[in-house]
């Protein structure tokens, strides 16, 4: 097996960042998606906490986008396995993504109780589903599936040779169960963060008790990777503490400081991903049937040209993305709150007022937790 | 049915779906970008009115767009494994710009533009818009190179070692001829569709004498573009075809039905028979004399090859197989393309000259029709797909990979026909919803702005 090269770990590097973008940014949208339905009690409060991520969501999306066309132009044997293998878990992620974009535009446009309490199931659920399948996926490319070589069309490639049942080993399912309870609370902690008023009180109350129940599902997951590992890789074992460390700093300050209990989350992430990461390098999949299936970087991968192309453009374009992403967050820093959502007309009244505060240079300040600087 | 089969049916269904919003939102948005800047610029209310209603329609089209283009996105991985693991290293490059540089651009300047009304500077809001509007195209561009790299491989060697294709040159990826034309007529289509859509929902209200202000200027831009639109989509879709005749002469012999190589070939209008590889068993009806000939190579006495000949040469080229396309699905959906594309032009001009005369509201005949014309630019896009794709069978990347060499092994069909079932009822679902939406937000008209309104954070865009 050759080694790594240069541009194919650049490539690697880049496919986690924006992995882990993808998974902080749309993290706190699909906590906030299921707390909708499960704390919003009125009309205006459910508006308020959709408010919240309305201007974000779809931004934060396309970097699963931009990570899935990544990885099919550094590393097409990746793609095709990953996607062909894990076929009916990513159509289960796939529509539930679709019934959730469609629930947000749809949610608010007419105006009866039972067109809404569909359309906020679908929310929830299409947050609830992809937040668990996600830290499912994760744990069986880490943690390895039947993988063996398949000969098609007089090409030999590494396929996933098992069916969906094979991915729900209780070790992907307690990924799942964390990623799901990290992601709710990471949404408690930037509701909390972002609204005032009674959703902010309710918001608090479900972070305090869920920052705990993700900090502690997130290390049970992380000391099981650790252990599962054939010799123990220091680096992955440093991120590991690191992600722990910071779940747990977010758990104590969930209460009083959600401004840095969501910088905690958010590290907590990075560091929770950067960890399985380490531990998949320099392997893009892992064979449960034998290492010598494993699928290496470096033969998944494109050639030396396609990855200097794309180093060239991701170089250009990626701190421009990050730039005016940040912008966006700070545009919309200010607090809402379901008062301000009264009846038709106030949001309007209610962002005039707090552009006034803006203005004055008002409360906003603890809100200038930006989560894209990962 | 195989795996390959559904599979087929699955791309073309979810793609062809994915395509019905795709222009109309690239369209819309343009349109929206420029009536704010009309908006901008005049400061007169009834550009407001329109920025706002037309781009609440962009937006159910946009939410659309976006929620069927991730599975775009993954359904080369799911479906077309051994495609993705053939071209990988060229056709990912486009996809991966496509994100960079495009999708980042449009969702987070659309995002900034439903939210920012008020919060925003004026100059900054618009500037948002376009914004997103030059995003959709640029968008279109990537994933058309990517496309049209399929239609003529052009950058890459064949590395025997790996059987794998590899890029050599990215600019001739960006750059390739057929990219540009497809680039060009789709971008046209685009405006077409935009065009022909505000041009019949705005008829249906003049039609009620509702909101005429609003309406008549909206129709006093979109009018004019869709005749200019109009009538370079009949120019450009020539040139579009002599070029795929060099490069796919199979594709323009299945779309006239000629099978057997001939010099001065007319164009028929309709044929009839079973279209099965025999000239004896197809009519070719009502022929225009050598209008084909003259069509793709300027000269009305050149040669056309036919399906038989191209076949023959084919395998021995290729070694022996089937190389021809269904005839009959290329021979109409060409001849549905084009009418459509007609009809458009026609449409376009007769609205302009109205228009210039004044005597658009009065003229209720032509109102009438341009409800139900509406449609036209969806049908002519469908059909141009179905030619485009369907024309180029059995191959998936011309000369290169089969389709049937191209789908997952390893996906059996019970879990295809679970997407396929899944994401069609699915589809159809929102198709239902959607369009509800859409057509009850086009026919309740543009909303009243208050007095002192205008620059204050207004959320009707917003959930
Ligand atoms: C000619 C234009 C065109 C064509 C041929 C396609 N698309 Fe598309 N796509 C767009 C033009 C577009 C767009 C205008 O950019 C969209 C449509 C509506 C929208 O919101 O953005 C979009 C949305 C869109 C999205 C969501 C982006 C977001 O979240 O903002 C994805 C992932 C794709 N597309 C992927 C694809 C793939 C993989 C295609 C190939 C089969 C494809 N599209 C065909
Ligand atoms: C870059 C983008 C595209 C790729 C890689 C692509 C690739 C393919 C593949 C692999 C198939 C299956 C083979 C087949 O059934 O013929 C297919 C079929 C099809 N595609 Fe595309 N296509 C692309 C874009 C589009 C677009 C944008 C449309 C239009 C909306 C489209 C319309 C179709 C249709 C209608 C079929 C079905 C044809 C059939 O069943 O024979 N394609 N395409
Ligand atoms: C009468 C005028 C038209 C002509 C001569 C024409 C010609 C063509 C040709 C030759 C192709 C195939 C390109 C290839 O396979 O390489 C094509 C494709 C296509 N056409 Fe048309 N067309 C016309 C009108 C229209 C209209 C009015 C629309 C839609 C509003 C449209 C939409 C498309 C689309 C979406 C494709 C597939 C993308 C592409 O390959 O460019 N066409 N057209």
């Amino acid at each position: 097996m050759e080694d790594t090269t240069t541009l194919q770990f650049v490539w690697f590097l880049l496919i986690s960042i924006l992995w882990i973008g993808y998974l902080i940014l749309e993290g706190f949208d699909f906590g906030v998606g299921m707390l909708m339905k499960l704390i919003g009690g009125n009309k205006e409060e459910k508006r308020a906490i959709l408010h919240t991520i309305g201007p974000v969501w779809d931004g934060n999306e396309v970097w699963l986008i931009v990570a899935g066309g990544a990885t099919f132009a550094a590393f097409p044997e990746w793609y095709a396995t990953l996607f062909s293998g894990f076929y009916i878990a990513l159509f289960g992620i796939l529509v539930a993504l679709i019934v959730r974009n469609v629930g947000f535009e749809m949610w608010g446009k007419r105006d009866t109780d039972a067109w809404r309490n569909g359309w906020e199931w679908c929310i929830a659920l299409g947050s609830l589903v992809p937040a668990l399948l996600w830290g499912v996926a994760w744990a069986n490319i880490i943690g390895g599936t039947p993988i063996e070589p398949v000969t098609t069309n007089g090409r030999e490639s590494l396929e996933y040779v098992g069916n969906f049942f094979d991915l729900l080993s209780i070790y992907a399912l307690v990924g799942g169960l964390a990623s799901l309870a990290i992601f709710f609370a990471h949404g408690a902690l930037f509701l909390e963060l972002r609204t005032e008023g009674t959703v902010r009180e309710k918001a608090q109350a479900v972070a305090v008790k869920a920052t705990p129940v993700a900090a502690a599902l997130g290390a049970v997951f992380m000391v099981w990777t650790l252990l599962r590992q054939d010799s123990l890789e220091v680096l992955s074992l440093i991120a590991a503490v690191v992600a722990i460390g910071a779940f747990a700093f977010a758990a104590i300050r969930a209460k009083a400081r959600p401004g840095s209990a969501f910088a905690g989350t958010a590290l907590g992430i990075a560091f929770y991903f950067i960890a399985q990461f380490i531990d998949l390098f320099p392997n893009a999949m892992t064979s449960s049937i034998s290492s010598a299936y494993d699928m290496s970087l470096n033969l998944a991968s494109s050639t030396n040209y396609t990855l200097t192309v794309m180093t060239v453009v991701a170089g250009l374009l990626v701190p421009v993305v990050l730039i005016y992403q940040a912008w966006t967050y700070w545009v919309f820093r200010h607090r809402l709150s379901a008062e301000g959502f009264g009846d038709v007309k106030s949001p309007i009244d209610l962002l005039d007022k707090n552009r006034k505060e803006t203005a004055d240079g008002g409360r906003d300040s603890g809100a200038g937790s930006e989560p894209t600087g990962s | 049915m195989t795996s390959l089969e559904l599979a087929r049916w699955q791309f073309g269904i979810t793609t062809l779906y994915h395509f019905i919003f795709v222009p109309l939102t690239i369209g819309l948005a343009f349109f929206t970008a420029w009536y704010q800047t009309r908006w901008y610029r005049t400061k007169d209310e009834k550009w407001l009115r329109a920025t706002r209603f037309w781009g609440k329609l962009m937006l159910i089209s946009f939410a659309l767009g976006v929620a069927t283009g991730i599975v775009q996105e993954f359904q080369f991985g799911m479906n077309w494994s051994d495609y993705s693991r053939f071209v990988g290293d060229i056709f990912g490059a486009p996809l991966a710009m496509e994100g960079l540089a495009a999708f980042f651009v449009e969702s987070t300047f659309l995002g900034l533009w439903i939210f920012g009304w008020g919060r925003l500077s004026e100059k900054v809001h618009l500037a948002c818009m376009w914004a997103v509007s030059l995003s959709t195209a640029l968008s279109a561009f990537f994933i058309l190179a990517a496309n049209s790299w399929m239609q003529h491989p052009v950058g890459y060697q064949l590395n025997e070692v790996t059987g794998k294709v590899e890029l050599t040159s990215i600019w001739a990826v960006l750059t390739n001829s057929t990219a540009l034309y497809a680039m060009t007529h789709t971008m046209l289509a685009a405006l077409l569709t935009g065009g022909m859509v505000i041009a019949g929902i705005s008829a249906w209200h003049l039609l009620r004498k509702n909101e005429i202000g609003v309406f008549k200027s909206s129709m006093s831009i979109a009018l004019p573009t869709l005749a200019v639109a109009g009538l370079l989509t009949l120019v450009v879709g020539h040139f579009n075809g002599v070029l795929m005749s060099e490069q796919q002469p199979m594709k323009m012999a299945a779309a006239d039905a000629v099978f057997k190589t001939e010099d001065g070939v007319g164009l028929s209008l309709f044929a009839t028979g079973d279209f099965k590889g025999n000239p004896e068993k197809t009519n070719r009806n009502i022929q225009l004399p050598n209008l084909l000939s003259f069509i793709m190579t300027g000269k009305p006495e050149s040669e056309v090859k036919g399906v038989n000949d191209l076949n023959a040469e084919y395998n021995e080229k290729y070694g022996p197989g089937e190389y021809a396309p269904i005839v009959w699905v290329a021979y109409w959906s060409w001849r549905v393309m084009l009418g459509c594309g007609f009809l458009l032009a026609l449409f376009g001009v007769m609205g302009w000259w109205l228009n210039r005369k004044g005597k658009l509201a009065d003229s209720r005949l032509f109102l009438k029709f341009a409800l139900p014309a509406a449609a036209l630019p969806f049908i002519a896009a469908a059909a141009g797909w179905i030619f485009t794709e369907m024309g180029r069978q059995p191959w998936v990347v011309f000369g290169l990979l089969k389709t049937e060499n191209a789908v997952s092994p390893t996906v059996s069909s019970a879990e295809v026909w679970i997407t396929l079932v899944g994401f069609t009822l699915l589809y159809g679902v929102l198709a239902v919803f959607a369009g509800k939406l859409f057509f009850k937000t086009a026919g309740k008209g543009p909303a009243e702005i208050e007095e002192g309104d205008e620059d204050k954070p207004y959320l009707g865009m917003a959930y």
